[in-house]
C-alpha cells in the first residue's frame, strides 16, 4: 500500500513539473508553428533569475512566506520580457519561412542564450533552497512528502485551467484559437495575428520560465540545466500531439506514471520509461494521443 | 613543433621528435579539460582549475615546498589552456593534441569521458594524466597496456571498499541495504563494488532497492520516495557534482538521512557549498586521502592555505587532486630529466611520489594506475559552525585496492586476498 501511495504521488508530482515545463512548447508550436528548441533555454532563465532574486530577498531578511510571492513576480516579468525581445527581435522576422528554418533558429537562440546565460550568471552553482523546506513535510499514507511539492502539482492544475480559459473563454483565447485554424483567413477578417504570435510566444516563454521558478530551489542551478529539459519537454508533447494543451496535459501524466511505475517497481529500467511509452503511442498513433486532423492543402 | 602538423602516420616519431627538440626556455604547455559548464561545473570544475592555477603559478614562482622547490616543471614555465570538458570530449581532446599541440593532458572527471579519451591517448601518444574519474574499467578493459596513459587518482573501487568496512566499523546497521546511483560506467561500477563487498565481508545484507537515475536528471522526489519506502538502514551513493547537492537538497527535508545511514562517497565535494543542507552524521567520503581526511604534513598545509589565501575558501577534494595528478606529471618528468614523452611516460611507470595528499604509488595497471588509501567520517559542524568531519577511520592503500594481478571485481568476489587492513 505504501508503495502505491508513493507511485501515485510521485507520478503526480513529476506530471505536474513536465506540464508546466511542456505546456508552453506545446503552445507555441500549436499556434505559431514554431518548434522552440529555446525552450529549455527559457527554463534555464527562470531558475537562474528566480535564484538571483531570492539571494536578494534573503539577504534583506525579509519574511519567508514572501518568498513564493517574489517567485511568481519574477517569473511572470522574465518570462514577458524575455518572450518579447525573442519573439520582435527575432523570430518576427522569419514569419512564414519553413519549419525546419524555425527550428535551426530557435536552436541557435538556444545556444546564444546559454551562453548568455554563462556570461551574467557565470558557471558557479547558485542555491535557493529555502522555498523547499519552508513548509515542510506532511505525513501521506505513511510516506513524507514535501508540501512544496504538492504545491506545484496545486499550480499545474491552476495554470492548465487559467490556459484553457484563456484560450475557450477570453475574446484574445477566441482569436488565438481562429488563427490557429487558419492563419490568412483570420488576418483578412480583422484580427490582429501579429500581436496573437508575440502574446502566445510570451505566454509560452512565462510557462517555461515558471517551470525553471519552481525548479530552482531544489537543484543546484548551474548552467547546462535547459538541455535535460527540452528533451523531456518534446517527448511529453509528441505522447499528446504536438499543438495539444489536453495533450501536453495527457502527455505529462503518461510519461510520469511511467518513470514513478520504473522507479519503484523496476528501477534498471527507468531511464527507458518515458521513450518506451513515447515509442508505443507513436507506433500506434504516429501524430500523437490528441493531434488534431489536418485537411491537405494543395 | 610543427612536425607534429605532418601525417597521422608520422604523429607518434613526430611528437617524440618535436620533445626532443624544444628549447630549455619554452613553456611546458599543458591541456587541462575540466568541467565549466553544466551541474559538475560549480563542485568540480572550478575547484579544479582554481587548484591548477594556484599550483602552476606557485611551480613558476618556485614557491611549492620540497621536494617540489625545483622551478616550473623541469625547469621550464607551465602554462595551462583550459577547455570545458562538457564538450565533446573526444574532439576537445583532438583539438588540444593536433591543434594546440599540448605537451600533456592532464584532467577529466567524468568515468564516461575518461572511457572515450583513453585508446585516443595511446593512438595519438599523447602523454595524458586522467586526474578524477573513478571507474577501474580504464585500466582494466579500456587500455590494458598503457604507455602515455596514467590516473593519479584511485580508482573507485576504494570508496566502495571502504565504505562497506567504515559501515561495518562503527556497528551501523546494514541487515537492510539501498543504492542510488548515476546510471553509466562510475555509478553502475561503484554500486556492482559496493555490493560485491557486502558479499564478501558477510554483512548477511537484503538489498531493497537499487536506483539508478539518469546522469544529470535533477529531479530525484520518485527515486527519494523508493528509498524512503525501502525501509533501508543503509543507502549507499557515489552521486557527485549536481547531482549529490539537488539530492541532498531533497532527501534531507524529506528525513531520508534520519531513517537511514546514508554514505556520500562524494560527499566532501558537497560541504563548503552546503553546509546546512547536509544533515549531520552523514557519513562522507572524500575519494581518497584529501581535505579534511588529508595528512598533516608541509606540502598538505602550504597547499590548504595557498589555495584559501586565493580563494577565500578551503579546497575541495576535486582541487587535491588536480594537484596530485600535476605534481605527478612533474616528479616522473624530472625524473626522466628529458623532453621526450616516451622516456617520462617510461619514468612515469610505477613511480612513487609525495603530494599534499600522502604518498602515491602507480602500482597497478602496469603501474599507470595510483593507489591510495581512504578514509570516511561523519559530516558535523564545529562550534563556529563550520563544516566538518567527526569519527574518522583511515584505510590504507593495501586494505583497499586490489593487487596488480587481479581486477577490482576478481579480487571483491575472491574476499580480498592479501589485503592488509592493519
Amino acid at each position: 500500500m505504501l508503495k502505491f501511495t508513493a507511485i501515485m504521488l510521485d507520478g503526480m508530482n513529476y506530471a505536474a513539473w513536465l506540464f508546466l515545463v511542456a505546456v508552453g512548447l506545446t503552445l507555441i508550436y500549436g499556434v505559431m508553428r514554431i518548434l522552440n528548441i529555446a525552450h529549455g533555454a527559457f527554463y534555464a532563465i527562470g531558475a537562474y533569475v528566480c535564484a538571483s532574486a531570492l539571494g536578494v530577498f534573503y539577504a534583506a531578511g525579509l519574511p519567508g512566506a514572501l518568498a513564493f510571492a517574489v517567485m511568481g513576480v519574477v517569473a511572470l516579468i522574465a518570462g514577458v520580457i524575455v518572450g518579447l525581445v525573442v519573439e520582435r527581435g527575432v523570430l518576427r522576422f522569419l514569419y512564414g519561412r519553413d519549419e525546419v528554418l524555425m527550428v535551426l533558429v530557435t536552436y541557435a537562440l538556444f545556444l546564444i542564450l546559454e551562453d548568455a546565460v554563462k556570461l551574467i550568471w557565470g558557471v558557479e552553482s547558485y542555491f535557493v533552497y529555502q522555498p523547499y523546506a519552508y513548509f515542510g513535510f506532511v505525513e501521506i499514507g505513511g510516506l513524507p512528502y514535501q508540501v512544496y511539492d504538492l504545491m506545484i502539482v496545486a499550480l499545474a492544475i491552476v495554470m492548465g485551467i487559467a490556459l484553457w480559459f484563456w484560450l475557450e473563454r477570453s475574446r484574445m483565447g477566441r482569436m488565438t484559437t481562429a488563427v490557429v485554424a487558419d492563419r490568412e483567413i483570420s488576418a483578412a477578417m480583422g484580427i490582429n495575428v501579429t500581436r496573437i504570435f508575440a502574446t502566445t510566444f510570451a505566454i509560452g516563454t512565462v510557462f517555461a520560465v515558471i517551470g525553471g521558478v519552481v525548479t530552482a530551489p531544489k537543484i543546484a542551478v548551474t548552467p547546462g540545466i535547459g538541455v535535460e529539459v527540452i528533451i523531456l519537454a518534446f517527448a511529453v508533447v509528441v505522447i499528446g500531439g504536438l499543438g495539444s494543451i489536453p495533450g501536453a496535459a495527457i502527455g505529462a501524466i503518461f510519461a510520469g506514471y511511467a518513470r514513478a511505475m520504473s522507479v519503484h517497481l523496476a528501477p534498471a529500467y527507468e531511464l527507458f520509461a518515458i521513450y518506451a511509452v513515447m515509442a508505443v503511442v507513436l507506433a500506434i498513433r504516429p501524430h500523437g494521443l490528441f493531434a488534431r486532423a489536418s485537411g491537405r492543402k494543395i | 613543433m610543427k612536425l607534429r602538423t605532418l601525417t597521422l602516420g608520422l604523429a607518434g616519431a613526430a611528437v617524440a621528435a618535436g620533445g626532443a627538440m624544444a628549447q630549455d626556455g619554452d613553456p611546458i604547455e599543458l591541456g587541462i579539460p575540466v568541467f565549466l559548464s553544466g551541474a559538475a561545473s560549480g563542485p568540480f570544475g572550478l575547484p579544479q582549475q582554481n587548484g591548477a592555477t594556484v599550483l602552476i603559478e606557485a611551480l613558476n614562482a618556485g614557491e611549492v615546498p620540497a621536494p617540489y622547490d625545483q622551478v616550473g616543471i623541469n625547469g621550464r614555465q607551465v602554462e595551462a589552456t583550459y577547455v570545458d570538458e562538457a564538450a565533446d570530449p573526444v574532439q576537445e581532446y583532438r583539438n588540444l593534441v593536433e591543434r594546440d599541440e599540448v605537451d600533456a593532458v592532464v584532467g577529466y572527471t567524468s568515468s564516461g569521458n575518461c572511457k572515450a579519451v583513453a585508446p585516443l591517448a595511446e593512438e595519438l601518444q599523447q602523454l595524458t594524466v586522467l586526474v578524477d574519474c573513478g571507474t577501474p574499467q580504464i585500466f582494466e578493459s579500456v587500455v590494458t597496456d598503457p604507455t602515455y596513459l596514467f590516473r593519479t587518482g584511485p580508482t573507485g573501487t576504494i570508496d566502495s571498499v571502504g565504505a562497506v568496512r567504515y559501515l561495518m566499523d562503527t556497528g551501523v546497521d546494514m541487515s537492510r541495504v539501498a543504492g542510488i546511483n548515476q546510471n553509466y560506467a562510475w555509478g553502475q561500477d561503484a554500486w556492482a563494488d559496493f555490493t560485491g563487498s557486502l558479499e564478501a565481508l558477510e554483512t548477511g545484507s537484503d538489498i531493497t532497492t537499487e536506483q539508478f537515475p539518469q546522469v544529470f536528471a535533477g529531479q530525484y522526489g520518485a527515486e527519494v520516495s523508493a528509498l524512503l519506502t525501502s525501509g533501508a538502514n543503509a543507502i549507499h551513493t557515489s552521486f557527485w557534482g549536481g547531482d549529490l547537492e539537488a539530492f541532498i537538497l531533497q532527501a534531507a527535508p524529506r528525513g531520508l538521512f534520519q531513517r537511514s545511514a546514508v554514505v556520500m562517497t562524494t560527499g566532501e565535494a558537497a560541504m563548503q557549498r552546503l553546509p546546512d543542507e547536509i544533515p549531520e552524521g552523514a557519513i562522507i567520503g572524500a575519494r581518497g586521502p584529501y581535505s579534511y581526511f588529508a595528512p598533516d604534513t608541509e606540502l598538505a598545509n602550504w597547499f590548504r592555505e595557498t589555495y584559501e589565501a586565493e580563494y577565500g575558501n578551503p579546497p575541495s577534494y576535486p582541487a587535491w587532486k588536480m594537484a596530485q595528478a600535476i605534481l605527478g606529471l612533474k616528479a616522473a618528468w624530472e625524473k626522466a630529466d628529458s623532453d621526450d614523452p616516451a622516456e617520462i611516460a617510461a619514468a612515469f611507470e610505477n613511480l612513487e611520489f609525495e603530494t599534499p595528499a600522502g604518498t602515491v604509488r602507480m602500482a597497478i595497471g602496469n603501474g599507470h594506475q595510483a593507489i591510495q588509501g581512504i578514509a570516511y567520517g561523519t559530516y558535523a559542524l564545529d562550534d563556529e559552525g563550520n563544516p566538518t568531519v567527526e569519527n574518522v577511520i583511515s584505510y590504507n592503500a593495501e586494505c583497499v585496492n586490489p593487487p596488480a594481478d587481479q581486477t577490482a571485481a576478481e579480487w571483491i568476489e575472491a574476499g580480498f586476498p592479501g589485503a592488509d587492513c592493519e
